[in-house]
């Protein structure tokens, strides 16, 4: 642009001298408009009002940063009675993952301890099992169905958010210096407490088959049990 | 003796002063570590439904308004413990907390789990049961991918037989040729130990201990959230010290978790 203009007003400037200082304050009032043209295009000299840069504050919500309670744990005890062997005290303890609300997989390890057989007490004498070996551990891992939940009314007072749920799995049991392939049902019912405290009753078929007493059979043996659980 | 008596107390005074206070930093600090992470949301739409307990079966007690900033306080499963700006604390489900905004009035990401989280699953853990070579077995695995196409795997067997008894442990690697379908096939070779003991009710046998290798194929079928099925089928090779190898076959199917 300002080559042209040049071109176009300093070209007469040599030819007619008269006309010069005409010719260089128009060039001047060119130039300068021009410059100033020129100077306007950078926007780092405005001299306008600086422009208030604020960096937003994000608060983007993470999901995955809340604090989840999806695990159980906890203790129960109760009574087994182990066919032949008569009912004794059972203890253990589980753990829980609730993978969806109604459904969620438990393992449990129990214990308890054998009794006598009838055999054994008829005979007088002659004990079927060491000590050792009427110690009986069972494992087991189930997948539990929440099929009822909903709250529960105690009086007038009180209302208990709970669940009756139905469980079922598979596992071992040891006892008299085997272990045993054992499949376990039940039903159970989780009372709510707190956000984390539950207390469950449980009763439980562990089956199993042995030989212990000669011929292969079929074991049906029932464990009913109360426990606490704590959410994390 | 009097002197320095007060001189001894005034100093015990001054060190437990401090330690005063510098325990009550340290709870201080503790306490913004463990401080939770309790973001604001923004309700967009008409109304929330807050329930007294996480899941379908408890009643809604108390609906918050379109506008109301309520706070996160906590997650079971797919239920969000909510509080109102009128201190009502309560459970939402995830399909009502998905309307509502962050305080930028941005959606917000509740990463509902499906098929993706499936193909792109980095832990997992299961149980199985099956059998065999006639016996039952029981096991539980923990697995991690590397890639979506092989996962490596540490699996526990314990088999339990009529005659024997045993357990086994072994390393696994898995190849899943197609990561993205919903039943998804896989190859698995491995390696590890093989404990057998007879059953007491059995005479004149031993324990052995053997290295055992195995090949197989299998399928993982996905069902929803973080659940799968797995079915699965081993030839193992028992490499014992007498003349001929073992060959076993096991066959199992279980569940499995996916994190």
């Amino acid at each position: 642009m300002e080559s042209r203009f040049q071109h176009i007003f300093l070209m007469p400037t040599f030819k007619a001298q008269g006309r010069l200082t005409l010719k260089v304050c128009l060039l001047g009032v060119l130039f300068s408009v021009s410059g100033f043209s020129a100077y306007a295009a950078e926007p780092g000299d405005l001299e306008l009002e600086p422009l208030l840069v604020r960096e937003p504050e994000r608060r983007e919500v993470e999901v995955d940063d809340l604090d989840s309670e999806d695990f159980e744990i906890g203790v129960f005890s109760g009574v087994m009675n182990v066919e032949d062997f008569g009912s004794d005290t059972v203890t253990g303890v589980r753990a829980a993952y609730h993978v969806t609300e109604d459904f969620f997989v438990e393992a449990v390890y129990g214990k308890t301890t054998l009794g006598q057989t009838s055999f054994e007490l008829l005979s007088g004498g002659a004990p079927l099992l060491s000590d050792e070996e009427r110690d009986m551990q069972y494992y087991n891992v189930s997948l539990g169905w929440n099929i009822f939940p909903g709250e529960a009314f105690v009086g007038r007072r009180w209302a208990f958010k709970g669940s009756l749920y139905v469980i079922a799995g598979a596992g071992s049991t040891e006892f008299g210096g085997d272990d045993r392939f054992t499949i376990n049902a039940g039903v159970g019912y989780r009372l709510i407490a707190t956000d984390w405290l539950a207390f469950h009753v449980d009763v439980r078929d562990h089956f199993f088959e042995s030989d212990l007493l000669g011929t292969m059979e079929n074991k049906h043996n029932i464990e009913f049990s109360g426990g606490l659980t704590f959410f994390f | 003796m009097k002197i320095s008596s007060v001189d001894t107390k005034r100093h015990l005074s001054r060190v437990l002063l401090t330690l005063a206070v510098l325990v009550a930093g340290l709870q201080a600090n503790a306490w913004t570590v463990f401080e939770k992470y309790q973001p604001k949301v923004l309700v967009s739409d008409p109304y929330l439904e807050l329930r007294t307990g996480p899941g379908r079966g408890y009643p809604i007690f108390y609906v918050a308004g379109q506008g109301d900033e309520v706070v996160m306080l906590k997650r079971r499963t797919d239920w969000f413990k909510v509080r109102t700006p009128r201190d009502k604390e309560g459970w939402v489900h995830i399909s009502e907390m998905q309307h509502t905004l962050d305080l930028d009035g941005e959606q917000i990401d509740f990463g509902a789990l499906g098929l993706n989280d499936f193909t792109k699953r980095r832990w997992e853990m299961g149980f199985n049961g099956g059998d065999f070579n006639g016996a039952s077995s029981l096991s539980g695995y923990l697995g991690y991918a590397l890639t979506p196409n092989i996962t490596v795997q540490l699996e526990g067997t314990q088999i339990l037989g009529d005659f024997s008894d045993g357990v086994m442990a072994s390393a696994n690697i898995l190849m899943y040729p197609f990561p993205k379908w919903r039943l998804s096939p896989y190859f698995t070779i491995g390696t590890g130990i093989i404990k057998t003991q007879p059953q007491t009710t059995i005479v004149a046998a031993e324990d052995r201990e053997d290295e055992i290798a195995h090949a197989g194929v299998g399928a993982n079928l996905y069902l929803s959230d973080r659940f799968m099925l797995r079915m699965e089928y081993k030839r193992h090779t028992v490499l014992t010290s007498r003349d001929d190898n073992e060959e076993i076959d096991q066959w199992k199917a279980g569940f499995s978790i996916f994190f």
